[in-house]
């Protein structure tokens, strides 16, 4: 097998007739074809899909790094839905009154609800459930490192909202058009339901900022904290990022880390204006000639370690997906057997 | 994870968002059995009434067209373009055909 001309060929059934996908197969790297002038071929018709637009699809053919590429994305996507709802459900039973706890329980929810769209759209590439969960616990799959900080007041729920689900709109509605048809679905139902979340955090922000010293106080706090993680959340600049080329070329994405990221900076200033409240970063200014805000360089130090694992909460996260993984087996025990009874009898009743 | 590695059945879903309009594929999710499949989806695909109605198709029984066959599926069509009705050329002077 010869590295970079090694594609996957989906198992082809012969009889007419197929299933939907390769489901289950975990089959990454399997099948591979022999004949690199073959595999050049169809790499080149490929390509020539995706920059006519086309969309790909689960059984169509695609270059192995592409379909790696996106099973590193896609479940890293799904995984920061599932650990993300563990900052926000700590202020749960915190929220200040019923109604705010309403609201958060929905938004919780939903990000449970995007984390299950991007696992399903990821098992159309022929990776199980069951893995990607392994993969998270086992912490070869990562997630957004933005969730590896902590929540300490109820203003942090509102400037994650604000900021966190912004950042991760301005990254995810250019991924609605990506060249794969089963992602970009997914993201398009997910941005449908992103504003809820960002407009509920500028609220809060909005209420906070309008009330008391202290509480005004509050929310300039969590602006300090989550000014810069949110900034990072674009990833590195696009001179250090490895993947960012590549995954242009196959339209995985559309922008560059840093023309995102300056189209947030852009967005949230006057936001936070309007909030009154001071972005903590002593270098932004409007740079007139550009019409762009010029900001102070990130520490990117500080990003590598909490993505290394030694930010404040990731131990406690991974913590927290394992006891819920432990705690629930019996729960899909039970189910399991249940539903193998009713099976049975089922199968009594009609013999 | 073990020997109780094994994932529930994968259900794909199909929601009608209005009477009178077709069930439209929606995505996938596990469900032990076709109740909480129904129940799942109710959760995962309608929490903004988007649909009235919910079907789930166990994916494994899906039969699915072979990409690769495509050319000889759909092909023989592209020809037949008299079967539109734009190939027919009639006379402004005729009204209502």
């Amino acid at each position: 097998m010869i590295s970079g001309f090694c594609v996957t060929v989906p198992p082809v059934s012969r009889t007419r007739g197929d299933a939907m996908y390769t489901q289950g197969l975990d089959s990454l790297g399997k099948d591979c074809l022999q004949d690199p002038a073959e595999a050049h071929r169809l790499e080149e018709r490929f390509q020539q899909r995706v920059d006519a637009e086309e969309k790909i699809e689960p059984k169509d053919w695609m270059p192995e790094a592409y379909r790696k590429t996106l099973v590193r994305q896609m479940s890293q996507h799904a995984h920061s839905e599932i650990v993300g709802m563990l900052p926000e459900g700590n202020w749960i039973t915190r929220a200040p009154s019923l109604l705010r706890k309403t609201i958060l329980i929905a938004k919780v929810q939903d990000e449970g609800g995007h984390g299950a769209y991007l696992y399903s759209a990821t098992e159309t590439l022929g990776v199980s459930r069951d893995e990607l969960f392994r993969q998270l616990l086992d912490g070869s799959a990562k997630y957004s490192s933005i969730f590896n900080y902590p929540t300490p007041t109820w203003a942090d729920v509102g400037a994650i909202g604000w900021l966190v689900d912004g950042a991760a709109i301005m990254n995810q509605i250019p991924l609605c058009r990506c060249s794969y048809g089963p992602y970009a679905r997914a993201m398009v139902r997910i941005c449908k339901e992103e504003s809820f979340h960002q407009r509920q955090g500028y609220e809060i922000m909005l209420r906070l900022a309008r009330g008391t010293a202290a509480q005004k106080q509050m929310a300039q706090g969590a602006l300090d904290r989550w000014w810069w993680p949110s900034l990072m959340m674009f990833g590195p600049s696009d001179r250090d990022s490895k993947h960012s080329a590549q995954s242009m070329r196959w339209k995985i994405k559309r922008f560059s880390n840093d023309e995102l990221r300056q189209k947030f900076v852009d967005t949230t200033v006057p936001q936070a204006d309007f909030l009154g409240l001071k972005i903590p970063d002593p270098e932004l200014r409007l740079d007139e000639s550009s019409g762009h805000y010029h900001f102070g360089p990130i520490d990117w130090a500080e990003f590598e370690q909490v993505l290394k694992g030694h930010g404040p909460c990731n131990r406690e996260r991974l913590e927290a997906r394992q006891r819920a993984y432990d705690e629930g087996r019996w729960v899909r025990e039970a189910a399991a057997a249940w539903a193998d009874k009713r099976r049975g009898g089922r199968a009594a009743r009609a013999a | 994870m073990g020997d109780e590695s094994r994932d529930w059945p994968l259900y794909e879903i199909f929601i009608r968002a209005r009477s009178g309009l077709d069930h439209k594929h929606v995505g996938s999710l596990h469900a032990s059995d076709p109740e909480m499949a129904i129940e799942h989806a109710r959760d995962l695909y309608t929490r903004r009434q988007e649909g009235v109605s919910i079907w789930a198709v166990r994916s494994s029984d899906i039969i699915a067209s072979d990409p690769g066959e495509a050319e000889a599926l759909f092909e023989p069509a592209r020809d037949k373009i008299y079967r539109h009705p734009t190939f027919y050329d009639i006379p402004d002077e005729v009204k209502t055909l």
